[in-house]
């Protein structure tokens, strides 16, 4: 190599520190320029409703069993859970004001926006990936068909309707999970149970539920999008932008939910 | 030719990587004209038909269409252009999700759900003329053989009547009959619609049959172009090579 200088390692060492970051970074720009790209296209008519509610119907209603399913666990563990250290403490009776206050503010939105980014990020870069390395996107085009138009501009209006809606579901979900072991196992006053829960439930936090939701269904929509579109290389090249597209929106859900957490209750 | 062309590719050049696909790549076809176009795989000839279609932009040389130069265009006015044009996938690259009949009509729906009566006739008239029956007008395209696919793919690309139709490997993967049926249905598009015909192919009896023109693709250049009856008699080495299928000769 050039660098044979006792500086060499050191000098590489940076050098590999920088190609990631600018790596990093230069994939940031590009997913950006694809969601304002999808905007300003997708803002400009023709618009497609016919697409538009079949994603809905895709994102939203088939993923309802599953959501269900998780929310219902998840409040039920939350309860018990909480039942089981508040008795170290004589605070047994905060379990409902826990459960209510987990559910909507964190749980709910989180492990909704995690169930279906795992459903339909990955259908999605599976899907458009498929489309591409099969000439579909470009047969699209050719057939004077905008692709951001036709097939992304759908998708994420979809996620940013649907995910909001399915976390409220969630929500209530959860929190019946709570009650269901809280009542029927744990000896809770059903009632009490509800009143308390009643009493810690603030709109406010129901509001910023749907805000973390509206914002964690354009992420799922647009990590699935923009992966598939850029897929290439065959089979591989589609599992691949499967796979990137399941784990960037579950880091960007994390890193969001905390940042909007962080901003409203700092 | 004394009337403009109705494509001018000039000095075209792309590159990907340190890869040079096309390498000044300069050709003329004029209107109703058959081009066929030859050279091995890889060596640039989808991606010529896509600079042209404006799917790849170019790094440098220019495209005409009907004197227009359409390499600098807005997607809204390449919109426009990409009306006269009609395609045909190599692999069909029909939309998976649409049934045959959505397929074929979907340059004229746009991806609108609008009059399905009236598309499904269009599309029972457009696949009469590549052979299929109404019997396949609601299957799904994963539902056909790949021959009845890339016939649906030809339909649909001819749906809108294009005036410049490409066709990419047209007879691959056919049985020798059908892939003459293809041939047929080529030669009888240019000559009925007058349309002007570019195609992409390895076989040399569709070459023959369908092409006014020949052009060999080499290197990211055009190395040889004339007309058919010449093919053979080229007295070019490599195009010498690549229509009788040598593995010896200056091609490696």
């Amino acid at each position: 190599m050039t660098n044979s200088s006792p500086a060499g390692p050191i000098i590489a060492l940076f050098a590999a520190i920088g190609r990631i970051a600018v790596g990093w970074l230069a994939a940031v720009g590009r997913t950006a320029l694809f969601g304002v790209q999808t905007l300003r296209r997708g803002l400009t008519p023709p618009y497609y409703p016919n697409k538009l509610f079949e994603q809905l119907a895709h994102i939203g209603w088939f993923s309802l069993p599953v959501v269900g399913l998780t929310a219902v666990f998840t409040g039920a563990a939350l309860a018990q859970q909480t039942f089981t250290a508040g008795t170290r403490f004589n605070a047994t009776s905060t379990v409902p004001a826990i459960v209510v206050i987990g559910i909507v503010r964190e749980l709910g939105p989180v492990l909704v926006g995690l169930m279906v980014a795992g459903r339909v990020s990955s259908a999605m870069a599976a899907e458009l990936g498929t489309m591409r390395v099969t000439e579909q996107l470009d047969a699209l085009t050719t057939l004077r068909t905008d692709p951001y138009r036709y097939l992304i501009a759908p998708r994420l209006l979809a996620c940013v309707i649907a995910l909001p809606l399915m976390v409220l579901v969630a929500n209530a979900i959860g929190i019946f999970g709570g009650y269901l072991i809280a009542v029927y196992k744990l000896g809770f006053n059903a009632t009490g149970y509800l009143r308390v829960t009643r009493q810690f439930l603030e709109w406010s936090d129901f509001g910023m539920a749907l805000v973390k939701a509206g914002v964690f269904g354009f992420f799922i929509a647009l990590m699935g999008c923009y992966h598939g579109f850029r897929a290439g290389g065959g089979a591989a090249g589609v599992g691949e932008a499967t796979r990137d597209a399941v784990v960037s929106a579950f880091i960007l859900i994390l890193v969001s939910n905390l940042l909007i957490t962080v901003m409203a209750f700092g | 030719m004394s009337a403009v062309p109705k494509i001018e590719l000039d000095g075209l050049s792309k590159a990907f990587g340190a890869n040079r696909v096309l390498d000044g790549v300069s050709l003329a076809i004029a209107p109703g004209e058959s081009l066929t176009v030859i050279g091995q795989s890889g060596s640039g000839k989808s991606v010529m038909l896509k600079c042209i279609l404006g799917l790849i932009r170019p790094d440098a040389g220019s495209i005409r269409i009907d004197g227009e130069d359409i390499t600098r265009l807005s997607e809204r006015d390449m919109a426009r252009v990409r009306a006269k044009f009609g395609m045909l996938f190599q692999g069909g690259a029909l939309f998976d999700s649409l049934p045959v009949w959505r397929n074929v009509t979907f340059a004229l729906t746009r991806g609108r759900n609008r009059s399905a009566a009236r598309m499904k006739a269009i599309a029972e008239e457009n696949l009469e003329k590549v052979g299929l029956g109404r019997q396949v007008l609601n299957l799904r395209p994963s539902e056909l053989s790949g021959g009845m696919q890339k016939r649906v793919a030809l339909a649909r690309a001819i749906a809108p009547r294009p005036e410049i139709i490409f066709f990419d490997e047209p007879t691959t993967g056919l049985d020798p009959i059908r892939a003459d049926v293809i041939n047929d249905l080529i030669t009888s598009l240019v000559e009925d619609l007058g349309a002007t015909a570019v195609t992409i192919t390895h076989d040399m009896a569709s070459a023959r049959k369908i092409a006014h023109r020949v052009a060999m693709l080499y290197q990211g250049e055009i190395i040889w172009c004339g007309p058919r009856d010449q093919l053979y008699e080229s007295g070019n080495p490599y195009v010498d090579q690549f229509v009788q299928g040598r593995a010896d000769g200056p091609i490696r």
